[in-house]
Parts: structure tokens; C-alpha cells; sequence
């Protein structure tokens, strides 16, 4: 059975508050914190990007665990913001991670869960006994249009899990459910994405994400009581608070996995990210529903049991998932538009 | 001239129903309002559609043709006629079809509405809606139809004998109505602090004085055929339909918080239906905006109507049942299709069928279709006789 051998994160520090955003659009603060359930979200430097954060996140998890490098047999990284369209982050990875070059390596993408697409690929090479350990990747620095609702949560981070045989914490079963929901997308070429509003939340997000889980439950014959967390795909606060009371989870239950708030929605970072401020404090036994949404759309669950193994990896090695959430230098919005490459500079 | 009854009515559900067409929504209102007539579609002589903006929402025009179409009634080459009147376009069709089977031209027609918004982001779909507004004069600077809507309400709190709170009940009643209908686009239970603290619009006007974006379509068949009235075993009857128009441009008008043209078209159905106002049971009117429902009731009923926003009246158990299907704000607001359904709902309560939120006992429903903000105002009075 695959298992998580190790986890890490990365969260850029600059955070950019509802407020400023506001101030700017002329929108009410409140009406979007009330609405969105998000009050400030990272902003990623202007030297950093998906594969920085990538390569911080892999660093993080490699710190925790004595793994030898060249049992990792292969790395695959979801994101829709690859710095290149055609090049791909993985192979940058390889070299900058110090793998070996026998390793499997791709880039993927499936809008908000190409990194646990990425994650369900490791666990199938490493169940089928193709690989000893791989890496699966979520990372994202994502686009929202200026003035667009987007501005307001699409933020950068992103989490890389290590997954292998005898890990701390054990995949009982994955499953994913799949539809052609055209929620939100960004053409070839368009520099932001296009969404369909309040189309993207019950034909779309509710609708795949309270499947998957049910399908999980259903198949695992547990009932939300059995866990003692749940972490869902995070677009907004509101979304997954809502998700969850649906199922019948409690505020105790998401609360730990709930950053988006604080950081924004990163995308193919987001659920991992949750996952990971989970796997920080979780203790032998403790089990955990966790269920990442893409658009387009499709959702991907898992259902993880933390074993005993979890005494003997060096949590402490690596930042926290809250430490990074916490770590942040306020900017403004001109200094936000800058870092994005949101102005126009000489030559284009 | 002959009397003109609804003999079958029919309705989808109000909401965003992301999975069904335009086509679809129409074809099953009006296969409904056909089963519930009991007629067969040789029966029908000309078919109505109303249709506010299908061709920016979803790019079809020649709506009645299609829904003709698809309600497999083409082959019998009858009349099929798109009627617009903006968000009147319901009640507009509803007149249309009545006066040509009262003048004798057609015994029995069906009348549908429909409206797919939720095709199209909602910020277009605000466009859209700014149609019904004056395009040079309005929507090029930025007006939108809420915020019309809003100048309408400051210079009616201005003026002195109405406050917020006067119309900020109106989307609270809507509520307690649309809870108790099973085809309502909201079913949820509103206080009036809710409507107050909402996000704002355009001020003083909050989300919850607006009425939504919805998908729907509603049909009735009417008929002055003696034999399938005799037949049929509720027809209630028409007994006035008449219309009116102001001024598109809010800035043409002499009084900006007036409705002249609800009076105008109220005064003149009344009187063709031989009705004093107190003979009046049950109002639909069309409550788009909250302001707006309190000065068309102000309309019919001047100053009293405000006195009435403060207590109970308007409840479907109280002395003045109004909007008792849950209104547009709350049972919901597909432009088009908005006063076909008034008519709907009027002849289910006329039949007693209403369950939870019947009116008891009424003899005359009154139904106000209007569109934009007092533009055109379509009133029709239905009744059993």
C-alpha cells in the first residue's frame, strides 16, 4: 500500500490584504470578506515562480525524512502556471533537487488538482511496484484579471508530497469522478482565465466535490464522524466551510486545513497546502478525508490513515505550513501589480 | 364580445436550471399548460411567445417559431408570434393573445414566456437586462436598471411620506410566499434586517431588494370555445386585460417616483371588467425591485399602501394578499416569462389549488406585469364568475 513518506511547503511571504484590493476597485471590503470568506492572500516575489516554489516545497519535504535521493523514481508536477507553455518544470526540477536522471518526469495539469492528479500517478507507479518513491507536486502562481472577482483569491504556494512504500501515513483508497464542466478555463495564449461566475459553484465545485466524497464514504463504508479531518479544494473560505457542513463535518474537523482565508486559493496548491498544515499536527491513528477540485472538472479524494511511522519523521526539520502562512510583509497594490507583471514596461 | 377563458396552465420550476435550454424550458411549459387544458394540439389556432432578450442571452430570435417547434405543433402551420415589451413581454403576449381570440379571430390560443439568463455571466446578463432601458440616454452613461431603480428610491424617501423600511418589507413577504411553492427559485425565509444589511447594489439598495437572475417559462392555453370551457373543469376568466406606457427615459418624466402608467392601465382594466379596486382579492405585482413594489401599490391604493408595508396585510392569509406566488424577487425573474407566470399563479389560486399559501376563497385576482421601471404596464384581471 503507497503512503506519505514525507510532505513540505512553500508560501511566498508577500500577502496583499482584501482591503488594498478594495481600496483600489472601489469595491466594499466587507462585502467581499462577507462574500468571499477571504481577507488577505500571498503574492509571489518577483523572482519567484512555479518552479521556486516547487523546488522550496520538494526541499522542505526532503529536510524531514533521510530518503536517498536515488530511491525517487519519479517527479511530476500539477500546476496551471508552468513558467514555460512548451519546457517542462519537472525536468528543471530533476537537476535542482539533485535526482537521479533515471526518474520519470512530467508536467500536468487539470486546472486546481494537477497536483493530486499528479499524487494518484506516484501512487499507482509505487503500488505496482514500478517505483520504490516519487514526488508529486502541486504549485501554482495564479491569474486573476485586474478588477475580476479572481483578484481578490488567486495567490501563490504550494505543496510536494513524497510517496512511497512504509511512509507515516497510509492512502486506504483514492477515487476520482470526472465531467465535462466548462466552470472556468483559460485559452492558449490568454494572459488571464475566464470563469462563469455562479456557475462555478453548485453545477461545479459542489457538484464534484461532495460526489467524490460521498463516493469515498460510500465506498469505505465510514461516515464523516470516522475522520478527524477533512480538507477540500479551497477557492474561497466559503466554499469548502459550506461543502463541509453539507457532508456533516464540523468546524473542529476543517478548521486546521482551512488557509485560503489567510493566503488565497492556490490553486493547484490549495487542498495540499491544507493537507500539509494537517500532516504537521496529526497523530498515529487519525484519519483524513481530503478532496481537491479542478475545473473543467473533475475532483480527486483520498482517504489517508496516519500510522505509527509519524513518531520517527523530523516534523520540526521544516518550516510548519502555519509558520509559513504566518511569515508575511504587507504590500500595496502598486507593489502587487509589479510583482505580477501586471505593468506595462518599456519594449512590452 | 365573446369571453375569454384560461382553461390550462403550466410552469418549469424558476431558478438557475443550468441544465435546460431555452427550447427545453419553453416545449415543457407549454406541453404542460396544453396536458392541463385537455386539449390536443389540432386544437390550437395561434401560439404567443414571450421573450424579453433571447437573442443577446442565447442568440435566438424567432422564439415562438421555435418553441413551436419543439412543441411539435409546427406541421399545422399556425400563427407564431414573438411578442417584446421588455420585462412586460409576459403580459404583453397574455393581452395580444386575448384581444385576438376575444375579437373572434382565433378560439384558442396558447401564450408562453420563457427566459434563459444563466447562459451568460451575470455582468452580462446586467447588460442585457440595461436594454430595456433608453441606450443613448441611460445605459451609455453607465446607468444600470438597479440603479435606476435606486435614484427612484432616494427621491421617493426624499419626498418624505415613505422610508426604507417602508419598501425594504416587500422582499421579506416575497420570501414567506416562495417558501411555500414548490417552483420557486428561492425558498429561503428573509428578515427585514437582512435586506438592510445586505451588500449593497446601488445604494440605498441591497442584493436582496433585487429580484434574481432566473431560467423558466410559463404557458397558458386561453380559449372563447364554449364547448371546451364547458368541458373543462376549472376555467377561470379574463375578465380585462389593458396597457400603458410612460416615458422610457426616467429623466422625460415629470415626477421620477411615480408610476403613471400603472394607474393608467389599472384604471382602464377595472373599468372594462366592471371592478372597483375592493372588489380585488389577490395582487401579483411585478416586484423587480423593491421600491418598486411599493409605488405600484402606492399607485393603486395612494398613501395607504404604506401604512399597510408596516403591519401584516400583505401576507397570503391577511387582508391584502400580495404576491402570494413568491413574487420575481423570490419566486423568480425570468424576464419574459415573468407575467405569464402571474397569470399562472392567479389560476391556481383561483382553482384553489395553492396548497400552503392559498388565498382563501378569492373571486378577482389582479396581476401587474410592467417593463423596466414604469415604462410599460400590462394589467389583467382574472376571476371565476
Amino acid at each position: 500500500m503507497s503512503s506519505i513518506v514525507s510532505y513540505g511547503s512553500y508560501v511566498p511571504r508577500f500577502r496583499i490584504k482584501t482591503e488594498e484590493i478594495a481600496r483600489e476597485w472601489g469595491d466594499n471590503p466587507e462585502d467581499i470578506k462577507n462574500g468571499l470568506m477571504i481577507y488577505s492572500k500571498s503574492v509571489p516575489g518577483p523572482d519567484e515562480d512555479v518552479l521556486t516554489i516547487s523546488a522550496e516545497a520538494a526541499k522542505n519535504a526532503f529536510k524531514r525524512v533521510d530518503l536517498d535521493k536515488k530511491k525517487i523514481g519519479a517527479i511530476y508536477v500539477g500546476s496551471e502556471s508552468h513558467p514555460y507553455a512548451v519546457k517542462p518544470t519537472a525536468s528543471i526540477l530533476v537537476e535542482a533537487l539533485g535526482l537521479p536522471y533515471d526518474i520519470h518526469a512530467a508536467d500536468y495539469e487539470f486546472a486546481c488538482k494537477a497536483g493530486t492528479a499528479a499524487m494518484q500517478n506516484v501512487m499507482a507507479m509505487v503500488d505496482s511496484g514500478q517505483i520504490e518513491n516519487g514526488i508529486a507536486i502541486g504549485s501554482d502562481t495564479s491569474q486573476g484579471a485586474p478588477g475580476d472577482a479572481l483578484e481578490y483569491s488567486a495567490s501563490a504556494g504550494g505543496t510536494a508530497i513524497i510517496i512511497g512504500k512504509n511512509g507515516f501515513a497510509d492512502f486506504n483508497r483514492t477515487l476520482s469522478f470526472t465531467t465535462d464542466t466548462p466552470d472556468f478555463w483559460r485559452r492558449e495564449g490568454a494572459k488571464y482565465p475566464n470563469h462563469g461566475g455562479r456557475f462555478t459553484g453548485e453545477p461545479a465545485y459542489f457538484k464534484h466535490i461532495l460526489t467524490a466524497a460521498k463516493k469515498m464514504m460510500e465506498k469505505e463504508s465510514t461516515k464523516p464522524s470516522d475522520y478527524d479531518y477533512a480538507v477540500f479544494h479551497q477557492p474561497n473560505g466559503k466554499f469548502p466551510t459550506r461543502a463541509a457542513k453539507m457532508l456533516g463535518f464540523s468546524d473542529e474537523q476543517v478548521k486546521d486545513g482551512l488557509l485560503t482565508p489567510y493566503i488565497g486559493n492556490t490553486y493547484s496548491g490549495s487542498m495540499i497546502i491544507g493537507l500539509s498544515a494537517i500532516l504537521d499536527k496529526a497523530e498515529s491513528g487519525d484519519r483524513i478525508l481530503a478532496v481537491a477540485f479542478g475545473s473543467g472538472a473533475g475532483s480527486d479524494a483520498f482517504d489517508i490513515t496516519v500510522n505509527d511511522r509519524v513518531k520517527s519523521i523530523r516534523r520540526e526539520r521544516a518550516p510548519s505550513t502555519m509558520e509559513l502562512v504566518n511569515r508575511k510583509i504587507w504590500v500595496d497594490y502598486a507593489t502587487y501589480v509589479k510583482y505580477r507583471g501586471k505593468i506595462i514596461m518599456r519594449g512590452g | 364580445m365573446r369571453d375569454v377563458y384560461i382553461l390550462g396552465v403550466g410552469t418549469t420550476r424558476f431558478g438557475e436550471l443550468w441544465d435546460s435550454s431555452l427550447r427545453q424550458l419553453a416545449s415543457e411549459a407549454g406541453l404542460k399548460a396544453i396536458m392541463d387544458a385537455g386539449i390536443y394540439a389540432e386544437d390550437v389556432h395561434a401560439l404567443y411567445g414571450a421573450n424579453t432578450s433571447g437573442g443577446q442571452f442565447v442568440d435566438q430570435e424567432q422564439v415562438a417559431a421555435l418553441i413551436a417547434d419543439y412543441s411539435g405543433i409546427t406541421e399545422l402551420n399556425i400563427p407564431s408570434i414573438r411578442i417584446e415589451a421588455g420585462s412586460a413581454s409576459g403580459g404583453a403576449a397574455l393581452l395580444q393573445a386575448y384581444l385576438a381570440v376575444k375579437s373572434g379571430q382565433y378560439d384558442t390560443v396558447v401564450v408562453g414566456g420563457v427566459e434563459k439568463m444563466t447562459d451568460v455571466p451575470s455582468d452580462v446578463a446586467n447588460e442585457i437586462i440595461g436594454g430595456s432601458m433608453d441606450a443613448e440616454w441611460e445605459t451609455f452613461f453607465g446607468a444600470t436598471e438597479c440603479s435606476i431603480a435606486a435614484l427612484i428610491a432616494r427621491r421617493h424617501e426624499y419626498e418624505g411620506a415613505a422610508k426604507r423600511k417602508n419598501y425594504a418589507i416587500f422582499p421579506v413577504i416575497a420570501h414567506k410566499h416562495a417558501s411555500m411553492n414548490d417552483t420557486s427559485h428561492f425558498k429561503n425565509v428573509i428578515k427585514i434586517e437582512d435586506v438592510m444589511n445586505a451588500s449593497t447594489v446601488a445604494e440605498p439598495l441591497t442584493v436582496f431588494d433585487n429580484a434574481p437572475i432566473s431560467d423558466g417559462a410559463s404557458a397558458i392555453v386561453i380559449s372563447a370555445d364554449k364547448k371546451k370551457i364547458k368541458d373543462s373543469p376549472h376555467p377561470v376568466r379574463i375578465k380585462a386585460s389593458s396597457a400603458a406606457n410612460d416615458f422610457l427615459s426616467l429623466h422625460d418624466r415629470q415626477k421620477i417616483d411615480s408610476f403613471k402608467a400603472v394607474k393608467k392601465s389599472t384604471k382602464t382594466a377595472l373599468g372594462l371588467a366592471g371592478l372597483e379596486l375592493g372588489k380585488i382579492d389577490a395582487f401579483e405585482i411585478h416586484d423587480s425591485y423593491s421600491i418598486a413594489s411599493l409605488i405600484q401599490m402606492e399607485e393603486l391604493m395612494g398613501k395607504e399602501a404604506i401604512r399597510m408595508s408596516e403591519g401584516d396585510e400583505f401576507y397570503f392569509n391577511s387582508s391584502t394578499p400580495l404576491n402570494v406566488s413568491g413574487g420575481l424577487k423570490a419566486h423568480g425573474n425570468p424576464l419574459g416569462t415573468s407575467g405569464l407566470y402571474q397569470a399562472v399563479e392567479a389560476t391556481i389560486q383561483l382553482r384553489g389549488k395553492a396548497g400552503q399559501r392559498q388565498v382563501k376563497s378569492p373571486s378577482n385576482f389582479l396581476i401587474h406585469n410592467m417593463g423596466g421601471l414604469g415604462t410599460t404596464s400590462v394589467t389583467t384581471i382574472i376571476g371565476v364568475d
